[in-house]
């Protein structure tokens, strides 16, 4: 969509673009954090070792992804099953006892969850991911629900007119017309795990809340510092690129391409 | 079949019941136990809840109608403290001829069929489509006896009571601390997030900027907001000694509360411009038409109106702050986090317990007296 713009004019709106200097600041710290060694020295001249070095922290970073992409990976999957399931003609009297479990499980703190998952799974990755899917789980659902049951009566029954199945009903009407608020509560899913993820590290898994743990056991303030601005920036980049596909999403919805759908012309 | 959700809540439970440990033994309190399914238990009386468990069985096939949906209530409440009341019983059973330091721990078995039970209690709550208060009451019910189980010392001999005895100062001087951080951060919070509210109610030009800002804070992760305001509190308290008299200082209290503060604006601030937005214009059109100022409409007509939305922004940020206090024990603010993490540094899932699940029940209570107001308010009056 951007190709018929001048080169320039690309430019400036990258310059303007806060998704464009989050990322820049979080590739500077991830792949930099060597070069600001001066820095960090005179910031906090009483430290020995003002850089966190146990680990680089490209591969705390890229533990901490594999963390949250593998465990929300497996919370969108179950999640946006279940929200189809209970929103079925034939699973519909699920759906009370599942919002139940969503809404009470939604008071439960994140890190309750990790903290007793690890001494009945052991300590280390397999404890923590199956935490942050868990948790993760609830957002997804119910967005995944709400989503569905937004999708007006009329386009519905225009598809049944039509004389679609229920289950091309599900795949071209409900789950496109429900896609932004899904996508809303993935969003939900996927920053809260990146927040959970950096506490895993209180339960033996590698993450980008190690150096900021091994900082407040040692009082260095240096490594706390490092951990907490690498996994700040990624937190708000996750959260802005999500932004930007909720964007494009609503604005696909809105695209000609998809009014031009006879089924969407019928309800309006 | 008439009742599918219960259908599944009975096979799952009874699998449960034949394959899992209802309790574990251990030696002490750090070892693992060995299992005791629910059929190696020798409490008498035990059979005893065969009968609710047959009642729910013949609740699946029985026509739906409000009268078995009430027995199927009941009957799930009563058995959810049976289950409590025959683990407590077995414990104390054990605990004659053990050692002191033996621990009989609740298995999962017993957390998975207390949690059907409690399910089916509240699915068959639900299916009695009774007032929204009421609900919240009957759901309250079913854990009551719980409750007066656990203060009438019947579950004593279970390890986690036994960890709380042995901890019961700590554990109350955590307790304490805990609510002491969620009410300093959350008062301050509705003195600002109000006025702020307010204020971007009527310049609705600035409300997306201020949001963008709200919602940048409330995506940084806990432990590295604790973490980044430690330096700028350990600076300020160095340059000014008097702060650091009143207790201001990068470790502690100061840095958990004001991080508290900066993640519940966002549900404050949000809930409130919400409220405002959704009182009709007729309203206040009719309100100003009767000679009320401005500041009248706001007070007499708009607020009040707000208040169920406005109260249901307070309810998700006192939720929140509940659970993230419990992450600022990492930065020495006490509270009952200290427990959850002196607890994981030793491997001692009681000591954990002690902490989350006081914790959990912090945030249920505050969830369920706002959800009561929010409903009082917003059932018409006279």
């Amino acid at each position: 969509m951007n190709a018929d713009r001048p080169a320039r004019l690309r430019l400036i709106a990258l310059a303007r673009d806060p998704l464009a200097w989050f990322t820049a600041l979080l590739l500077l710290f991830v792949f930099g954090m060597d070069e600001l060694r001066p820095l960090f020295a005179a910031a906090f001249p009483t430290l020995d070792r003002p850089i966190f070095t146990q680990d680089s922290f490209l591969a705390l970073t890229v533990a901490h992804i594999e963390l949250v992409a593998l465990s929300s990976a497996a919370a969108v999957i179950i999640g946006v099953g279940a929200g189809i399931f209970v929103t079925r003609s034939w699973g519909r009297e699920f759906r009370p006892p599942v919002e139940r479990m969503v809404a009470i499980g939604q008071t439960f703190p994140p890190v309750a969850v990790l903290a007793v998952a690890a001494p009945l799974l052991g300590f280390g990755q397999a404890p923590a991911l199956i935490a942050l899917a868990l948790y993760g789980l609830l957002p997804i659902v119910q967005n995944t629900v709400a989503g569905i049951e937004s999708v007006p009566v009329s386009a519905r029954e225009a598809a049944e007119g039509l004389g679609m199945g229920a289950a091309r009903i599900l795949r071209r009407i409900e789950l496109p017309l429900a896609m932004p608020v899904i996508i809303a509560g993935i969003r939900t899913s996927v920053i809260i795990n990146i927040g959970t993820a950096a506490l895993a590290s209180t339960v033996g898994a590698k993450s980008l809340g190690t150096p900021i743990i091994v900082g407040l056991a040692g009082f260095n303030t240096a490594y706390i510092i490092q951990g907490a601005v690498v996994v700040g920036l990624l937190a708000i980049v996750v959260d802005l690129a999500f932004e930007r596909l909720l964007r494009f999403v609503d604005r696909w919805h809105d695209s000609p391409a998809s009014r031009r759908t006879p089924v969407l012309a019928a309800h309006g | 079949m008439k009742n599918r959700v219960l259908l599944v809540l009975v096979i799952v439970a009874a699998a449960t019941a034949w394959g899992l440990a209802f309790l574990t033994v251990a030696p002490n309190r750090l070892l693992t136990g060995t299992a005791i399914p629910l059929a190696q238990i020798s409490t008498p009386w035990r059979d005893a809840l065969l009968l609710p468990a047959v009642i729910l069985v013949l609740g699946v096939l029985l026509p739906q109608r409000m009268r078995t949906h009430a027995v199927v209530g009941v009957t799930a409440a009563l058995l959810l403290s049976g289950l409590v009341w025959l683990a407590g019983a077995e414990a104390a059973r054990l605990a004659k001829t053990a050692s002191a330091t033996s621990r009989t721990a609740l298995g999962g078995g017993f957390w998975l069929l207390a949690l059907i039970a409690w399910l089916a209690a509240g699915d068959a709550i639900e299916r009695l489509r009774l007032g929204p208060v009421a609900s919240v009451v009957a759901h309250l019910c079913v854990l009551l006896p719980v409750v007066v189980l656990l203060f009438a010392g019947e579950l004593q001999h279970l390890s986690l009571l036994k960890e709380y005895s042995i901890r019961k100062d700590v554990f109350f001087v955590a307790l304490a601390r805990h609510v002491q951080i969620v009410v300093a951060a959350l008062l301050p919070t509705l003195l600002v997030g109000i006025p702020l509210g307010i204020v971007l109610f009527r310049h609705t030009k600035s409300q997306a900027s201020v949001f963008a800002v709200l919602n940048v804070i409330q995506t940084v992760p806990s432990i590295a907001l604790f973490g980044l305001l430690m330096v700028p509190l350990a600076l300020l308290a160095t340059a000014l000694p008097g702060l650091r008299q009143l207790g201001v200082g990068g470790i502690g209290m100061a840095p958990a509360v004001i991080a508290l503060i900066l993640y519940s604006l966002l549900p404050i601030v949000r809930s409130t411009v919400a409220g405002l937005a959704q009182v009709p214009r007729p309203v206040v059109d009719a309100a100003v038409g009767m000679g009320l100022t401005q500041g009248q409409v706001l007070r007499k007509v708009e607020l009040p109106i707000a208040l169920p939305v406005f109260l249901s922004g307070v309810r998700i940020a006192g939720v929140q702050a509940v659970g993230l206090a419990v992450v600022a024990a990492l930065i020495g603010a006490g509270g009952l986090g200290a427990l959850v993490f002196q607890g994981l540094a030793s491997g001692a899932l009681d000591l954990v317990l002690l902490g989350v699940i006081p914790v959990v029940a912090l945030a249920v209570v505050v969830d369920a007296v706002f959800r009561i107001l929010e409903n009082l308010r917003s059932t018409p009056r006279g």
